[in-house]
């Protein structure tokens, strides 16, 4: 349960909003919820739905609604390269699949250990940092740029090895 | 000229509070609290000329003036959602001088009598949220933040919150609805936030750019502010420059520097020495500027010239595109942005997305024939003016300008509709091609 296992922060996230916008609490403690396991459990959206006083189904609905919330077990860490136009512009198709060659997937995989899936995803914001990506883990989201591939190999065995990311 | 907004590149530890402090920091906070009236201080922004650099380029001193000041509470909310692709800008403020960002935000709650902030940030920010949590608390600490601010009766709180992956929020009553913890989904409007905004309150929204410049406003004046840019455009702006040039990254230049300037000058130059073949001013969403002489490149990048050329200049992500790039490539990677980002609510831009993304992947791959284009040019057209937010308009800007100013990319692109398909459609441009 969200509420025995993190008191302090949902104490904290909660002061954060009047009362009469409980409900924006939503989204940090889903957050919140997601750390550990990388992806919400349908009693951990139960518990956010109870904290905040929505249904469940509204839970759902946010979830499905923004792409970092994810309701199904992936790898334990998410790469998260930018394909968009600007990144595309220096080379972050090929760098892409470059990438999901070495690691012998597709876009949208998991490695068969279940520690990395590859996802191209929209403008991060690092269009100047070209190829770029960010890891998304139970350390949060961390931006990497100007990657080659063979550093994100380095950066991928480093993970495996520590279990977490360091920077 | 020293920058004023990206002051780390003179001033490296400025992200720490002493040194913001020993340059000035927190002064016109101070000053605006204990020695002005709220109604001079929006004076002050709105004499600068100041627009919004979230991309609409809105007076913000005129939007400040607004809020609806029979209804309490107000909030003032920080945009700090930088989605539209080519944009690293607000990121940069934020990262390397955020206390002037913070101190901006802190001023204008001043100005509309709000007690509480929040800086909206995306969700892929998560390290940068954590770190102006830490720069708040510190602000907090040091008698910047809290109740009765330096003696008087002034109190004000600032909190972070994080957005979790969608364009849309960007758009500033999407922006309301999800820091309300509902999907991103913009509102009808008017009303507009100034009268019902967060929590159906009185609310101001502006860029993080926008903030960060108002402190020095309040320093040095109204008028010398105005005395850099240009006439419609006043004061100096971050240029995010992205794509096919040399040197990309953020530029803070006055309004008014040509095109030219920004990517020989600053960027330095198109990478492998290729010519500019268009150049992209607000980043996916712009329409293409056409570069076929040298004259377009020498147009100053201010709101009035870029319009002038048939385009926006937006939140100013200027996007290089050399004579490699052929546009149905390009528009294909920003349709599929749109059609990914778009928020649903509405069916023109829902399914307007849709079918552009379907007709485009179709040309792109080499399977479409020249009635595709036509079909896709009017499947952009009909979008037009029908859409509830911008989002979709900006759908149909690469797409429009594209087929129109480069045909010959689409033409190539794909193989002439077959006879009867022609015929059946005897009033498009193409058929006399059969
Ligand atoms: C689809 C869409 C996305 C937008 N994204 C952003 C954004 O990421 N950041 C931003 O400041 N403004 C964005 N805007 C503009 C905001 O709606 C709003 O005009 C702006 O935050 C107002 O601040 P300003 O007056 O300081 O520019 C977006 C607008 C639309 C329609
Ligand atoms: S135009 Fe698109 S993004 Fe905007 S409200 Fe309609 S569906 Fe949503
Ligand atoms: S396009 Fe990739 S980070 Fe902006």
């Amino acid at each position: 349960m969200l509420l025995e296992k993190y008191p302090e922060e949902v104490k904290q996230i909660l002061s954060k909003y009047p009362p009469e916008g409980k409900r924006s609490a939503v989204m940090p403690l889903l957050y919140l919820a997601q750390r550990e396991e990388g992806y919400l459990t349908k009693s951990a959206m139960q518990d956010v739905a109870k904290i905040v006083g929505i249904t469940e189904t509204d839970v759902a609905a946010l979830v499905g609604f923004y792409t970092l919330f994810h309701d199904k077990k992936d790898g334990k860490y998410r790469m998260q390269v930018c394909t968009d136009l600007p990144c595309a512009l220096r080379g972050a198709d090929k760098f892409l699949e470059e990438l999901c060659g070495n690691l012998g997937i597709k876009v949208g995989e998991t490695t068969e250990d279940g520690f990395i899936t590859v996802e191209a995803v929209t403008c991060l914001a690092g269009c100047d940092k070209a190829p770029m990506f960010q890891t998304q883990g139970p350390d949060g989201i961390k931006y990497h740029e100007n990657m080659t591939v063979d550093r994100t190999l380095e950066l991928i065995s480093v993970l495996r090895k520590s279990g977490r990311e360091v920077k | 000229m020293a920058h004023l907004l990206l002051r780390q590149r003179e001033i490296p530890d400025i992200s720490e509070l002493d040194i913001y402090k020993k340059n000035d920091g927190f002064a016109a906070f101070k000053n605006a609290v204990t020695k002005m009236s709220p109604a001079q201080v929006t004076d002050v922004v709105k004499n600068s000329g100041l627009r919004g650099r979230g991309g609409a380029g809105f007076p913000t001193g005129m939007k400040w003036a607004f809020i609806d000041n029979k209804n309490w509470p107000h909030y003032v909310v920080a945009n700090a959602d930088e989605s539209e692709p080519g944009t690293f800008k607000d990121r940069e403020i934020m990262e390397g001088n955020p206390f002037q960002f913070l101190e901006g935000l802190a001023i204008a709650s001043y100005a509309v009598g709000a007690n509480v902030a929040y800086v909206y940030l995306r969700g892929e920010f998560w390290q940068l949220a954590a770190f102006l949590d830490e720069k708040i608390a510190e602000m907090e600490a040091a008698g910047l933040l809290g109740d009765k601010l330096f003696g008087g009766e002034y109190s004000l709180r600032i909190h972070t919150h994080l957005g979790a992956g969608a364009y849309i929020c960007g758009e500033e009553t999407a922006l309301l609805e999800s820091l309300e913890g509902k999907r991103g989904q913009p509102r009808v409007r008017p009303p507009f936030p100034p009268a019902f905004g967060l929590y159906g309150k009185p609310t101001v929204i502006n860029n993080v750019e926008t903030f960060a410049n108002v402190p020095l406003i309040l320093l040095k004046g109204a008028d010398w502010y105005k005395s850099m840019g240009t006439a419609d455009s006043a004061g100096v702006k971050v240029f995010s420059l992205s794509g096919r040039v040399r040197k990309p990254g953020n530029y803070e230049l006055p309004f008014g520097t040509t095109f030219r300037d920004l990517i020989y000058t600053h960027g330095g130059g198109v990478q492998d020495s290729r010519s500019v073949k268009a150049i992209m001013a607000a980043g996916a969403s712009s329409s293409l500027i056409l570069v076929d002489n040298d004259k377009v490149l020498d147009t100053p990048m201010d709101y009035a010239s870029v319009r002038a050329l048939g385009a926006d200049l937006g939140s100013a992500s200027v996007i290089v595109i050399d004579d490699t790039v052929s546009m149905d490539w390009l528009v294909n990677k920003t349709v599929h942005f749109f059609r990914h980002e778009s928020c649903g609510k509405c069916t023109p831009c829902r399914e307007g997305t849709y079918w552009m993304s379907t007709i485009i992947e179709r040309i792109h791959g080499g399977e479409g024939t020249t009635g595709d284009v036509d079909l896709l040019l009017n499947v952009a057209k009909q979008m037009q003016g029908k859409c509830l937010c911008a989002l979709g308009e900006f759908s149909t800007m690469a797409v429009v300008s594209g087929i129109e100013r480069f045909p010959q990319d689409f033409r190539k692109a794909v193989t002439p509709a077959p006879p009867l398909y022609a015929m059946q459609n005897a009033e498009g441009a193409d058929a006399e091609r059969v």
